[in-house]
């Protein structure tokens, strides 16, 4: 079971649960079955078509999967997800 | 970096920084370095706090503020740059003054105004790197853009709750590469309204302070060459876990600004770009004064708040607690057949609740509450406790 790191702003739709294991084996298909299991974080991640939004990123390891196969990068059992969206702190 | 090797050192100078300059890999040519630099700094609040005060006492030798802001009761849970005595005063003025204590041997340039587009190149292009510790999103795209048509290093430090993020934009390395920017790592701003601020989601204090001083230790490295600047690194702190997380960013092809075809050669509009201006059907308002008017004349009318429990039994103005992820499911609870005023902490989420319930439901009797129970403890019940 590869892990994901949900980032505090999005904790509230897990449950509070930072740390989640995902059955999957490919980055589309975590965001699948993350999005199945906590529908509440589909419109933070997703958007209407279906793609990850731009103001997120997903690190596979230390790495942007925009440097590696984007969806399709593989995941294994020991592969680490971060999702990594824009904070702005702040006011507004 | 401005040029450092005519700058020499007083006495007290010498004592002063001794401590750097006995570091075999720091010494005195990197302590001259600082002295000759020039650093912006926007924003000094929860992050520009620490990192003024650690440039500061660094002996970074011009260090400029911008901030439009003044100093609130609310801002010293983290603004440590403040005390007491400054409420109220122009966060410039109250960090000169501050600053000056701590080092006087530094200059210190004020900007008591907004970046916008119209200030920004003329504002950073005398300084040799910006550091940008805003809180809004707009801004961070105009400094980032700023920083890349001038061609300056852009520190950049972000802090949401118990997470920071630290990394060092548009940085050209000893090989003469040139990094990624803001824009390669977050293309497009999140909607507003998606992402909340600190003042609807709030933030631990000491965070700002941890990720602020990190920002002044990539300024230090930048400004000296000593050591490995996060340029092409991408650095989260999660309080909590107590985790640190180093990832690889790149440059993109597509970037607007300095990609393959770049085709932003200018600073725009950044509120538009944010998708703050987009054109929403104006919702119904009231003021907290017309609201205290209905009330005193008897008007009928339904008052529903939409902020969270927490926030209700700290204060409330004895609305009917509906919070607003609640709000469509519980559309029956609005009444169609009076006035109802719906408010939450300062008129942004109750804005949204309004759209949601005129858009899904046909709603056309609902009133947003101008500066929610903030604007109300103002204009009519000074007495209530403000957060």
């Amino acid at each position: 079971m590869a892990t994901v790191i949900i980032p505090t702003p999005l904790r509230k739709f897990t449950n509070n649960t930072a740390r989640l294991d995902i059955q999957a084996d490919t980055i589309d298909k975590t965001v699948s079955e993350l999005t199945l299991n906590f529908p509440e974080l589909k419109k933070h991640l997703l958007d209407d078509k279906g793609q990850i939004r731009s103001f997120v990123n997903i690190f596979v390891g230390n790495d942007d999967i925009r440097d590696l196969q984007q969806g399709q990068t593989a995941v294994k059992a020991d592969t680490i997800i971060s999702i990594v969206p824009a904070i702005a702190g702040g006011s507004r | 970096m401005s040029t450092h090797s005519t700058i020499t050192f007083s006495k007290e100078e010498l004592a002063r920084y001794n401590r750097h300059i006995i570091i075999p890999e720091f010494g005195l040519e990197a302590q001259q370095k600082l002295k000759a630099a020039k650093v912006l700094i926007v924003g000094s609040g929860g992050l520009g706090s620490p990192a003024l005060l650690y440039l500061a006492a660094a002996g970074v030798g011009t260090i400029g503020i911008v901030d439009f802001d003044v100093v609130d009761d609310s801002n010293l849970q983290r603004q440590v740059l403040f005390g007491v005595e400054s409420i109220g005063k122009a966060k410039v003025e109250a960090a000169k003054a501050r600053l000056e204590a701590l080092n006087p041997h530094i200059n210190i340039i004020l900007y008591n105004t907004q970046l916008t587009s119209q200030n920004a190149l003329d504002i950073l292009k005398d300084y040799d790197l910006v550091a940008d510790g805003t809180d809004n999103f707009p801004t961070r795209y105009l400094v980032n853009d700023a920083a890349v048509l001038l061609g300056k290093p852009n520190i950049y430090a972000s802090i949401f709750q118990f997470e920071g993020q630290v990394s060092v934009f548009n940085y050209r390395n000893k090989e003469g590469v040139l990094g990624p920017n803001y824009r390669d790592l977050y293309p497009t701003p999140p909607p507003p309204g998606l992402v909340p601020s600190c003042a609807e989601g709030g933030v631990l204090g000491v965070l700002p302070g941890i990720i602020g001083s990190l920002q002044a230790l990539e300024v230090i490295k930048v400004i000296t060459g000593v050591g490995d600047p996060l340029a092409g690194r991408f650095y989260i702190f999660d309080a909590l876990t107590f985790e640190s997380r180093t990832f690889n960013i790149s440059r993109r092809d597509d970037n607007p600004l300095n990609g393959k075809n770049p085709s932003i050669t200018a600073l725009i509009d950044y509120e538009q770009f944010c998708g703050m201006k987009a054109v929403e059907k104006p919702i119904k308002e009231i003021t907290a004064t017309e609201l205290y008017d209905w009330q005193v004349k008897g008007e009928p009318f339904q008052l529903i708040d939409v902020r969270e429990q927490h926030e209700y039994d700290f204060v409330n103005i004895g609305a009917e607690l509906i919070p607003l992820a609640t709000v469509a499911a519980n559309a029956d609870r609005f009444s169609r057949d009076t006035k109802v005023v719906v408010h939450c902490k300062m008129g942004g989420r109750s804005a949204k609740a309004i759209r949601e319930l005129e858009e899904k439901f046909g709603f056309t009797n609902l009133y947003n509450l101008k500066g929610g129970i903030l604007g109300y403890i103002d204009e009519v019940k000074p007495e209530l406790t403000k957060y």
